[in-house]
């Protein structure tokens, strides 16, 4: 029997999933919660993630989110080294996404036509390089009809749809605050992974604007005492998650 | 033995309306923001900007200086929206080249190596082709593999902030990170580095650090606060306050014309850092 988790917990350990098993790489989580994550899955069990202070060290040991870094210092990466490791595919990324479609193409450019946006966001920043050299992930803090939609306005991370994508690409999951979903699926369409304790299938179906795959759906995992540990005392103990997903 | 130094208003004279022209840093961070301030002081217009976008872009924007940009993305970092950039693309104001992050740099690096394009899978499959039909693909010739030809992105000046020079050019950062200011440099005709301090060569700092060579620098402005707002760790972090009222101002046109009238339409870079002194002592 597990202690009680929160929703946010629950999001966290599902973000720290997503490094399960990719050994000596960088994980460069955007966002509290995948954060949060990707030092839960170094503090466990992916021991040997490599992780930046989010400027330009790599950093030994943990830290809680909005506390400062740890002072060992393992290396040098700023953004060109950044670049270098995309180029190489040792890394996996966990981006945000203001679009997000059932091949998982993502937007994070503008919204409309981009000629003249109704809104303009980020730009593609690495979203394009990242998606073809390496696994991507995505976190949506928030899921909607307004993420997840039919079509994309602007592809920035390449999606299952596109045939040049290449050898290197790889969507792992997308995270939500009501599921996990991942392309586990003949024709990479997004499925229902699993939905966290407390949401129904229903739920997920009417906050996403195309149709998933749905089979089997089990419950995501619960964190076990010993997440509920490092993620409340030693990762966030301001509880800063809450923000991201609210109790 | 050359005596590069110059001020600001030097080097913009030496620019002209219709130039490419590279600004380095990255976001809201270390970004030659006085020889910025120095252009939205002149008359050139037209010009082709191309940056790790951040408020030097938003500022130029709201000028009405900029033709055309050539981005990865426009963020102020902490605010992680640029105001002025997204008004300027809601008007259809601007034309845009907008290129993954590391396309960029691949442009820069060609243009430094003196060659046409570079190789790379970054922006295959993606939209970056929909928008930028111009570019093409090209097969290796040692497989079939296709991959993204970027074409070289040669400026006609590079603008740069870095913390120490001397007057010969050398220049040193001493922050966590380069960013892609070489390149920037070395891509670009004449580039023009300010800093905090010039300093004796001898006093640059350590070799590691020393990473802008004279043979790229055309000109040296000694500009103390010159990165105001952004960040120029370790002299100085952003100005976050200063920063939130930028963006706040940007936001509406009345808030911005009094931030325009108190911070930007000055005689020179010193009534701008005069400014902010008072700002800071209010």
């Amino acid at each position: 029997m597990n202690m009680p988790s929160t929703r946010a917990e629950v999001c966290a350990v599902a973000c720290a999933e997503a490094w399960r098993g990719d050994g000596e790489i960088l994980a460069s989580p955007m966002g509290l919660v995948p954060s949060l994550g990707a030092r839960l899955a170094r503090e466990t069990f992916s021991p040997d993630l490599l992780l930046s202070d989010g400027e330009a060290s790599y950093v030994a040991g943990p830290w809680a989110l909005g506390g400062p870094p740890p002072e060992t210092v393992e290396g040098w990466i700023p953004y060109r080294a950044v670049f270098d490791l995309v180029w190489k595919g040792k890394r996996h990324v966990m981006m945000g996404a203001s679009q997000i479609d059932r091949f998982g193409n993502q937007n994070i450019s503008c919204i409309g036509d981009f000629a003249k946006p109704k809104n303009q966001l980020l730009g593609v920043r690495g979203a394009p390089g990242n998606t073809v050299n390496h696994p991507t992930s995505y976190w949506v803090p928030k899921h909607s009809t307004r993420v997840f939609v039919e079509r994309v306005d602007m592809a920035s991370g390449v999606g299952y749809d596109k045939p040049d994508r290449g050898e290197f690409h790889e969507i792992r999951r997308v995270v939500t605050n009501l599921a996990v979903l991942d392309f586990a699926t003949a024709d990479h369409s997004m499925r229902l992974a699993s939905v966290h304790p407390g949401v129904s299938v229903d739920e997920v179906v009417q906050a996403t604007g195309f149709a998933l795959e749905i089979g089997e759906v089990p419950e995501t995992r619960l964190p076990t005492d010993e997440e509920l540990r490092l993620i409340r005392d030693v990762l966030d103990p301001k509880s800063l998650r809450d923000r991201e997903v609210p109790a | 033995m050359a005596d590069k130094r110059m001020t600001e208003e030097q080097v913009v004279a030496e620019l002209r309306s219709g130039m490419t022209i590279g600004i380095g840093g990255w976001g809201s961070r270390r970004k030659p923001m006085s020889l910025v301030r120095a252009i939205l002081r002149s008359d050139l217009r037209d010009l082709t900007v191309v940056s790790y976008g951040g408020p030097d872009v938003g500022l130029l924007c709201a000028a009405g200086k900029i033709r055309r940009l050539v981005y990865g993305f426009v963020s102020l970092d902490s605010i992680p929206l640029e105001p002025h950039f997204q008004a300027a693309r809601k008007a259809g104001a601007i034309e845009v080249t907008e290129y993954d992050e590391g396309m960029v740099q691949w442009g820069l690096y060609a243009a430094a190596s003196r060659l046409p394009f570079l190789p790379t899978r970054a922006g295959l499959a993606s939209d970056v082709l929909r928008v930028n039909p111009e570019l093409k693909t090209v097969t290796s010739p040692y497989g079939s593999e296709e991959l993204l030809a970027v074409p070289a992105i040669p400026l006609d000046a590079a603008l740069v902030h870095l913390n120490r020079a001397d007057a010969r050019g050398n220049a040193s950062f001493l922050g966590p990170d380069l960013y892609f200011d070489d390149l920037f440099c070395a891509a670009a005709t004449k580039a023009y580095v300010s800093c905090e301090r010039v300093v004796p060569t001898g006093e640059l700092g350590d070799l590691t650090r020393l990473r802008i060579p004279r043979w790229s620098v055309a000109g040296v402005v000694e500009a103390p606060g010159g990165a105001h707002f952004t960040s120029c760790v370790p002299d100085y972090d952003r100005d976050e306050a200063f920063q939130k009222e930028y963006a706040t101002a940007a936001k509406d046109p009345q808030a911005w014309a009094a931030f325009a009238a108190t911070y930007l339409e000055l005689p020179d870079e010193a009534a701008y850092q005069a400014a902010v002194a008072r700002r800071a002592a209010a």
